[in-house]
């Protein structure tokens, strides 16, 4: 298979596609307009495809709630503001256990913010993000070739657990342009769930709903989610290490935030200094795990996010006081260069004086 | 009627609006661009400019003043 | 010789940001004539919408606040209700009050609120880049109709104004466009009439301006304006649409 050199916003669009996507509702917001257009000249033109350019992310949500309904593979993407719309609907999608896959470019915030790119959606999508106690599955990408591989995985995801999955990308890796390989093609038959809505002929009919008058119900849902939840955490958390087997100061990063900090830990390295990156590849579930095993042999942290500090609270929770957890952050579309948090790895180094060890 | 018009040549755009809708064509482009890079438009035979006020009427960028006798 | 027209007052002299040949531009600076003249400055709040507008309190000299995409109308009627001495207006685009605001839109018509909206429409998204808008014409290019919008699929450009018109509380309602000096004129009495209206306590009052975008129509400013009349006028009728204030005087 070829490469081909696509934008991430593009390139989510074609994975998805590629995955068998036969529903796609948007609305403009930048930085992610490339995938909404690039679903309106492709999509479109599918068989058994529609591409809606729906009045408002609220009825975005809404309809691919309504497309998972009748069984196929659904999808919506935003930015930030357009994802707190969506919010409502996500609850919904999770208390019926539907499918969907909805991408957030992430953008500077609070508030109409800013059309750069952040990671200050981490609370909203790892927390629920919407009312009720539920999860969604999020993938963090750090590249368009991460965005095209997660973009399949979501769907697999979302159908194999009946959980919404979150691609939480950015307007940096939306945009930038890198060489991509695809690899599946997309399906001559599109794929169909086998509980869908399509009419009770020759079997009982079906419901789907969450509202309830009892109480109890409500409450054995809430658990029996929870227990999926479980075996999601227990088979499907993903994580990736760069140079942490003789690290000292470890960072920890994910999405854009991994890419910057890969460069800066490239430079700490030839400068002599045993840094590494841990990177979350999926926020929820959270690998804690192998965070807290890293921590066994490395005591120090460094907690590098495009926010006022999210994952913080991740790592934080996750490593107790077993280990000492420092925080760099950039709020409101802010890009930090790999030399200002090369500045930041070398200072805590030496404050901590990793360099006299051993 | 006597008038005359100044254009701001570092407010207008070029968009030449004020030339097609000119009554007595007293508008012209100038010869090169300004700083943001847009040919701006000149008054140009100001002899003829009644001071109708059309051309400020229609300039987006409020870069042209009228005056007349 | 004496100045025949020089910068309103309320006007921030400042260069606009907007495209050449910009409706905006017209649209901004006929505000301000009209809130010189009816000496509105000291009590008028505007709400912007996000879209190319947004940067718009850089060129009103009066009180402003930012709404959410669509939620203009609500907005407004939360200032104007604890604040009714105000002269509060609203500036949106077609996709901010017909697309994603439509709800906060027609209610806020139907409940007669003494707010002022000034509706500029010009067929597409603009700041975003030029997709579809509500009031995109049949067959017309954007980014998310590449192939021409099909009615079939994407449905009809939408008259908001002739739907508002069926609410009891909106009073005035009227169409203009800004692509010619007539025309530009008439869209100054019909924003003086529309403040008016708020002034007189009458009810909801909205304005809406056909506007040139060259940019996303991919024309130069002279061939946009003239498209407005050829083309986009046919499709979004000038003209009053509606006028109850006489008989809200009289009551």
């Amino acid at each position: 298979m070829s490469k081909l050199l696509m934008s991430g916003n593009a390139a989510i669009a074609e994975a998805a596609i590629r995955a068998g996507c036969a529903f796609y509702a948007g609305y403009p917001i930048t930085p992610q307009n490339e995938l909404t257009e690039y679903m309106a000249l492709n999509l479109s033109r599918r068989k058994g495809c529609t591409f809606i350019q729906a009045e408002s992310e609220i009825s975005a949500i809404n309809m691919v709630y309504g497309a998972s309904v009748a069984g196929v593979r659904a999808m919506t993407s935003s930015s930030s503001p357009g994802i707190s719309l969506k919010q409502e609907g996500i609850s919904y999608l999770a208390a019926c256990e539907l499918p969907a896959v909805i991408v957030n470019m992430s953008r500077g915030g609070p508030g109409l913010g800013s059309i750069s790119a952040a990671q200050s959606d981490y609370f909203q999508a790892t927390r629920g993000g919407g009312h009720g106690d539920y999860r969604t599955i999020v993938l963090a990408p750090s590249s368009v070739q991460e965005l095209a591989d997660y973009t399949h995985r979501a769907f697999d995801l979302s159908d194999k657990y009946l959980i919404p999955v979150i691609i939480l990308g950015d307007g940096m890796i939306g945009q930038m342009m890198e060489p991509v390989e695809f690899t599946h093609e997309a399906p001559e038959i599109l794929p169909v769930r086998s509980r869908a809505l399509r009419g009770a002929k020759g079997r009982p009919s079906r419901i789907i709903r969450t509202f309830t008058s009892n109480p109890s119900e409500l409450e054995e849902l809430n658990w029996s989610l929870f227990r999926r939840y479980q075996l999601i955490k227990k088979h499907e958390t993903t994580s990736d290490t760069f140079m942490t087997d003789d690290a000292r100061l470890i960072v920890v990063a994910f999405g854009i935030g991994a890419r910057i900090a890969r460069g800066a830990i490239k430079n700490a390295r030839a400068s002599g200094m045993k840094v590494g990156l841990f990177r979350p590849v999926t926020l929820w579930p959270f690998p804690a795990e192998k965070l807290q095993e890293l921590a066994k042999t490395t005591r120090y942290f460094l907690d590098f996010e495009m926010n006022m500090g999210q994952m913080l609270d991740d790592v934080q929770l996750s490593l107790g006081n077993g280990a000492e957890v420092s925080f760099y952050g950039r709020p409101g579309g802010v890009i930090p260069t790999p030399s200002e948090v090369q500045r930041v790895i070398t200072r805590l180094y030496h404050q901590n004086g990793l360099d006299a060890k051993k | 009627m006597k008038g005359s018009i100044q254009i701001d040549r570092e407010l207008c755009k070029g968009c030449q609006l004020c030339i097609e809708f000119c009554p007595k064509v007293v508008i012209a482009l100038y010869s090169r661009v300004n700083a943001a890079g847009y040919i701006p438009a000149m008054p140009s035979d100001m002899a003829e400019c009644t001071g109708c006020g059309v051309c400020a009427i229609v300039c987006p960028e409020v870069a042209i003043e009228v005056y007349r006798e | 010789m004496k100045t025949v027209y020089t910068r309103p007052k309320s006007l921030k002299k400042r260069a606009y940001h907007y495209c050449p040949g910009c409706g905006h531009s017209i649209i901004h600076r006929l505000i301000c004539e009209v809130i010189d003249e009816m000496k509105l400055q000291e009590r008028t709040i505007g709400v912007p919408p996000p879209g190319c507008s947004v940067f718009a309190y850089h060129y009103f000299d009066v009180d402003m606040v930012e709404s959410a995409h669509g939620r203009g109308a609500a907005v407004a009627t939360g200032i104007k209700r604890v604040y009714p001495e105000g002269i509060v207006f609203t500036y949106q685009g077609d996709g901010d009050l017909a697309a994603i605001g439509t709800a906060e839109t027609i209610h806020a018509a139907n409940r007669g609120e003494r707010i002022t909206a000034i509706f500029v429409n010009n067929a597409v998204y603009g700041m975003t880049g030029g997709q579809m808008a509500p009031t995109t014409l049949n067959r017309m290019v954007t980014t998310t109709t590449p192939y021409g919008r099909d009615e079939k699929l994407e449905g009809y450009p939408i008259r908001i104004s002739e739907m508002l018109a069926l609410t009891r509380g909106a009073v005035y309602i009227e169409r203009t466009a800004v692509n010619s000096p007539a025309h530009i004129q008439r869209t100054k009495r019909a924003i003086h009439k529309a403040f008016q209206t708020q002034i007189d306590d009458l009810g909801f009052a909205l304005v809406e301006v056909l506007s040139p975008c060259p940019t996303n129509w991919k024309m130069t400013p002279v061939e946009s304006w003239k498209w407005v009349d050829d083309v986009m006028s046919k499709e979004f009728p000038l003209g009053v649409i509606k006028d109850t204030t006489g008989e809200k005087r009289a009551d």
